[in-house]
């Protein structure tokens, strides 16, 4: 299954995004578990390595300014390549928004969301052109 | 925060900041009232409510106190307030459709912030009926957000989704499918697969890609639903788009590790396919920081590692192939060294060449003797997955890994511990799980306390070199996580112990028993002990604390008691207690020793006939009863050490025989059996039930069956006879079936009572009355224990550590630092080769601290090289904080610092003719904070965000432009856009001197 969440994060611990590949979880579930997560992570020194295992979890997180972004992922997938995903991510993001911050992403959540769901399917990472991936919100966006 | 004034100055003129130290006042004062004037106007702009972006002020408002709430309860109010606003507006029959999309935006944020938005589901739905794609697709993606493939409201989707799979607008097909992804499950796949499979032909790269992941979806949720449909996998394998291709790769991988064989044919294609991307043949959109596709190489390899598993003419095919890709390998950066540890896999999966190996360890060893935290953690799990191949392999390592064991960093270490756990030996058995022990001591995680504990119990049960080292070993265990252990490990202890080694040699088991009674009186002291371990203790107690003689019946009765009386709730434990005072008085009263009952004893006794619970009632009453017989009942009733006996039970009673012969003959009516009587009820069946009752001890709601003839079988049983006294008194040990048969065994009971409390089996039926799980506690900083613990156990070793957490920036120090460091490590290494020497050495004795290290004369040299390069780099990484926040040193100081206004930012950008240095949105870092900026941009250029060796060159530039106040050269799009944000900014009414400037900070800067 490879991902299992994908949950961006502020320092203050309040959720930006949440997207969850695993089997349905109730709000409330989800609201524990994130809770839970960004408790660990933002408990983590700088020079600790950036994932956590948490539960049945591995967790990979990345920080960027205000934002810690989390990806919960199954044991056996490569951590640093799920930790270059998401800089893919941020990456993505910044050419969509130009000069991506947080507020970018609360504005337009929806955005960030489509452009998650170009690159990710079924907890697999499906696209990383970063065109390819941004075409069809450009599109969209031009249409409407 | 405290020098408000001060920072909005400096901030105030972000992008020039020569403008600060302008020597003339009077271009200063020109710009500010141009300024003040653009403001005004910007304003009176923003206070129009409806911005282009079509977000109303409502929504914007939403964004502004969501964004700067302080705390979760300030933001609770907030959703709450909201959700009431949502109901009001949703109850309207006649929304906008432009604004029921922002509604749904806003439900999405209710039930993201961990609230319930139920009533609003339903809107989504009506949503994906929409005609505007942005719309829709809003929807769709609301509704995958609240619902799951279950919910009833999806069926009313499955229509929409039928037809929008059919449009021509690619857009919306794919829409469609990526709702499909989400939304479809077993029972509504036949609705929608012809088409999906239809659209797997699509002109369009887009619609093909996912359709084949909706069909991936399909598979997951029921493979038979697609079993057909497989060649389809392997045949847009071959499609022309890479990002099909791509994405055909995730669904073979999960048929691959279904069922590797059936697709052995792919083994070349997939081979050519990586070639392919290595040699750069993919366009050059597919580039990760240079390097080709690296995810999809990533997902070629870990299919080939499946292919190639124990198949020696498929692994033939992918040496070439993996040597390359060693050879080409990028270590500088991440990413490089990402697809290396996804070769390193591959090569310890597929059938073993010397070449690939070599090159893989010596990949792995880079990774270990990177500084970076993330990269030794590779490195850990690479050598795990070598040292499978080829156990020589971690030799090399042996310093590195100790480090990563001694090391604060809770996850590294636990991936060692992993490590650790594969390569334990009868050799090395004792040092590992004693590390073991002591690191799930000092953690408070209950997820992985339980999963360490029972890695110990299982290391011990394989490998243990003695029984008095494994009861040392499991007392620990069950001290520190009794409750997160499973019982049948309690059992195996008692049974150990019990039955000892099973030798000739009585007299050492005779000695382990009474190591285990001391070492069990001795933890009795403890304050707090887990149920399981003291159910353990009184057993051990009650069988042989007074076997040697060496303690008094009444000390241990008195011990009893104290547990007993310390542990009211918990009547497993209670239950233990009273049946090994039992066992002792017994044992007292079978020597003939006159047997005093304590008063506490005898207060117990009376507390427990007064229990609510039956058990324990009727084992006070038992031990009541046992005291008035005499020394030859008592001994047969309780034999001294009969344990291990096997307990016969005659069931048929056949001692009665001559009994019920005579009865018959006086004219009693013979006995019928119980199922001849009831037809219905079988013994097997009653006692099913039974089993049951005790373990539980829950209402049972079904009627009471016929009675019994559990205690007196014969109906004609006349109650004068002697037999009858002895019922009342046959203790019954446990509420379990065995009761049933003692009662008919009666008098004659072969054997003891207590030979069941070695009986597993019996046993657990009770232990299920109470089982206690330990409350999961998650510990805020797991580290901060585990780091205190490491600290503790290697001091010598610590003094690096500190050092280096000490360290200073300059390099000067460095060396001299550098320099008393070279002398300890003499001593810091020896400590560590004995621990290295220990665990890796193929000495046959474990205890490696007794002798001088073998190891540790074999590389003393390594050690030094590797100890002094760790030295080094621990002083010169220290100021440049690691990668995940290359990007963003600044942010502990500057997140205090109140940010500009955005109009003065916007004044600054205007009233400048040097246009070239935009980005408005993110503020200026502050002079202080400027350095570790521009470090991140030295770092990222290059490298590429690495986390890898921050070499020290790097440290001196950073010094360098610490003391020159360089602007940090901004990347990103031009003023135009940070015009637009910015009026954005000024809509939504946050501005970065607000509550939360941390909203603008540019995340990629």
């Amino acid at each position: 299954m490879g991902i299992r969440f994908v949950v961006l994060v502020n320092k203050q611990g309040q959720t930006r995004l949440a997207q969850y590949y695993c089997d349905h979880m109730t709000v409330s579930e989800r609201r524990a578990l994130e809770a839970e997560i960004v408790r660990k992570c933002l408990a983590r020194t700088d020079h600790q390595c950036s994932f956590v295992e948490h539960r049945n979890y591995k967790i990979v997180y990345r920080r960027y300014a205000s934002l810690f972004f989390l990806v919960g992922v199954d044991n056996d997938e490569n951590e640093l390549a799920i930790l270059e995903f998401i800089h893919l991510l941020v990456e993505t993001l910044d050419r969509h928004f130009g000069n991506v911050c947080e507020l970018d992403i609360m504005l337009h959540l929806e955005k960030a969301h489509f452009i998650l769901e170009e690159m990710v399917m079924n907890g697999c990472i499906v696209e990383t052109n970063k065109s390819s991936i941004l075409a069809p919100i450009q599109l969209m966006d031009k249409a409407s | 925060m405290n020098n408000f004034g001060l920072d909005i100055a400096r901030l105030g003129f972000p992008y020039h900041h020569s403008a600060l130290s302008d020597p003339c006042p009077r271009v200063c004062e020109a710009k500010v009232a141009k300024l003040e004037q653009l403001k005004t106007i910007g304003r009176e702009l923003a206070m129009g409510s409806q911005g282009g972006w079509g977000q109303t002020k409502e929504f914007l408002d939403l964004v502004k106190s969501i964004g700067e709430a302080r705390s979760k309860a300030e933001e609770d109010r907030i959703v709450l307030r909201e959700i009431d606003t949502l109901r009001r507006r949703l109850a309207d029959p006649d929304v906008p459709r432009r604004r029921m999309k922002e509604y749904l935006i806003r439900l999405v944020y209710v039930e993201m912030l961990g609230h319930d938005a139920s009533f609003g589901h339903i809107h989504a739905v009506k949503m994906t009926h929409d005609e505007s794609l942005a719309v829709k697709r809003t929807g769709y993606l609301a509704v995958t957000l609240f619902l799951s493939d279950d919910h009833d409201l999806i069926i009313l989707i499955v229509n929409t989704i039928q037809k929008d799979l059919r449009s021509d607008n690619y857009l919306v097909v794919s829409a469609a499918l990526v709702a499909v992804c989400k939304l479809i499950n077993e029972e509504t796949i036949p609705a929608v697969l012809p088409q999906v499979v239809e659209l797997l032909g699509h002109p369009k790269e887009a619609v093909r890609k996912k359709a084949v992941m909706a069909l991936h979806r399909f598979y997951q949720r029921s493979p038979a639903s697609v079993a057909h449909l497989v060649s389809n996998f392997k045949k847009k394998l071959c499609d022309p788009d890479p990002g099909v291709m791509g994405a055909t790769l995730c669904p073979l991988f999960d048929l691959i590790s279904a069922d590797t064989n059936s697709y052995k044919d792919l083994i070349v294609s997939l081979i050519s396919i990586l070639k392919q991307v290595a040699e750069r043949r993919l366009p050059k959109t597919y580039d990760y920081h240079q390097m080709p596709a690296p995810f999809i190489q990533i997902k070629l390899l870990k299919i080939l590692a499946l292919l190639g598993s124990g198949d020696k003419e498929a692994s033939g095919h992918m040496y070439t192939v993996l040597g390359d890709i060693f050879r080409k390998a990028e270590h500088s950066t991440n990413i490089g060294n990402a697809i290396l540890y996804e070769c390193i896999c591959c090569v310890s999966s597929i059938y073993p060449n010397p070449k690939s190996i070599e090159a893989a360890a010596a990949a792995t060893s880079k990774f270990l003797k990177s500084e970076s935290h993330n990269l030794k953690y590779m490195g850990i799990d690479a050598l795990s997955r070598l040292i499978k191949i080829n156990p020589d392999i971690a030799e090399e390592h042996q310093l590195a890994v100790i480090d990563c064991l001694e090391d604060p960093d809770d996850t590294l270490k636990r991936k060692t511990f992993e490590l650790l756990y594969k390569m334990t030996k009868s050799t090395n058995v004792e040092v590992i799980v004693d590390r073991m022990i002591d690191y799930m001591i000092s953690i408070n995680d209950s997820h992985y306390k339980t999963e360490i504990a029972s890695r110990c119990v299982e290391l011990a049960e394989q490998y243990a070199p003695s029984n008095q080292w494994f009861i040392q070993t499991m007392n620990k265990v069950f001290e520190h996580a009794g409750d997160l252990v499973n019982i049948r490990v309690a059992h195996n202890l008692m049974r150990l112990i019990a039955e000892g080694f099973g030798g000739e040699d009585e007299s050492a088991d005779s000695q382990l028993r009474s190591s285990a009674v001391d070492s069990y009186l001795r933890i009795l002291g403890e304050p707090k002990l887990p149920s399981v371990f003291l159910q353990v203790i009184c057993w051990v107690l009650g069988e042989y604390g007074t076997a040697d003689g060496r303690y008094s019946a009444s000390y241990i009765i008195g011990k009893l008691c104290d547990v007993a009386e310390a542990h009211l709730s918990d009547d497993t434990v209670k239950a233990y207690a009273i049946s090994s005072i039992m066992k002792i008085c017994s044992f007292e009263i079978a020597a003939g020793r006159k047997l005093e009952i304590l008063p506490e004893c005898q207060s117990l006794i009376d507390e427990l006939s007064a229990s609510h619970s039956t058990d324990l009632q009727q084992r006070a009453y038992e031990l009541q009863a046992l005291l008035g017989l005499n020394s030859g009942a008592v001994e047969a009733v309780m034999p001294s050490d009969a344990s291990c006996e096997d307990f016969e039970v005659d069931r048929s009673l056949s001692f009665l025989n001559s009994f019920v012969q005579q009865s018959i003959e006086k004219g009693a009516q013979p006995y019928i059996p119980e199922n001849e009587r009831s037809g219905i009820v079988d013994i097997g069946n009653f006692k099913g039930q039974y089993q049951q009752e005790a373990s539980t001890h829950s209402l049972r709601f079904e009627a009471y069956e016929l009675p019994k003839p559990s205690v007196i079988p014969p109906p004609t049983f006349e109650p004068s006879i002697p037999l009858s006294a002895t019922t009342d008194l046959v203790p019954v040990p446990e509420p379990t079936a065995y009761t049933k048969d003692a009662h008919r065994a009666s008098t004659k009971m072969p054997s003891s009572t207590d030979a069941l409390s070695a009986d597993v089996g019996v046993r657990l039926r009770l232990d299920g009355v109470q089982k206690k799980w330990g409350k999961p506690t998650y510990s805020s900083s797991p580290s901060a224990s585990s780091s205190t613990s490491s600290a503790s156990q290697n001091a010598t070793n610590g003094l690096t550590h500190t050092d280096g957490g000490g360290g200073s920036v300059s390099l000067q120090t460095r060396e001299t630092s550098h320099d008393s460091r070279r002398q300890q490590q003499a001593e810091v290494s020896a400590e560590k080769q004995r621990l290295a020497a220990s665990l890796f050495g193929a000495s046959s004795v474990a205890k490696a601290e007794k002798k001088p290290p073998t190891a540790a004369q074999k590389a003393p040299k390594a050690a030094a090289a590797t100890k002094e390069k760790a030295a080094t780099t621990t002083t010169t990484t220290v100021p440049s904080t690691p990668p995940p926040d290359l990007l963003d040193l600044g942010d502990p100081t500057s997140s205090d610092t109140p940010l500009d206004d955005p109009f003065k930012q916007l004044e600054g950008l205007l009233g400048s003719t040097a246009a070239a240095s935009p980005g408005i949105i993110n503020p200026p870092a502050a002079p202080a904070s400027k350095a570790p900026d521009l470090m991140a941009i030295f770092t990222e250029a290059p490298t590429g965000v690495s986390h890898s060796s921050i070499d020290p060159g790097l440290s001196e530039i950073y010094s360098i432009n610490k003391s020159s106040h360089i602007v940090a050269t901004k990347k990103g799009p031009n003023s135009q856009d940070a015009l637009q944000k910015d009026a954005t900014a000024r809509q939504v009414g946050v501005t970065p001197t607000g509550n939360n400037p941390n909203l603008f900070r540019d995340l990629l800067g």
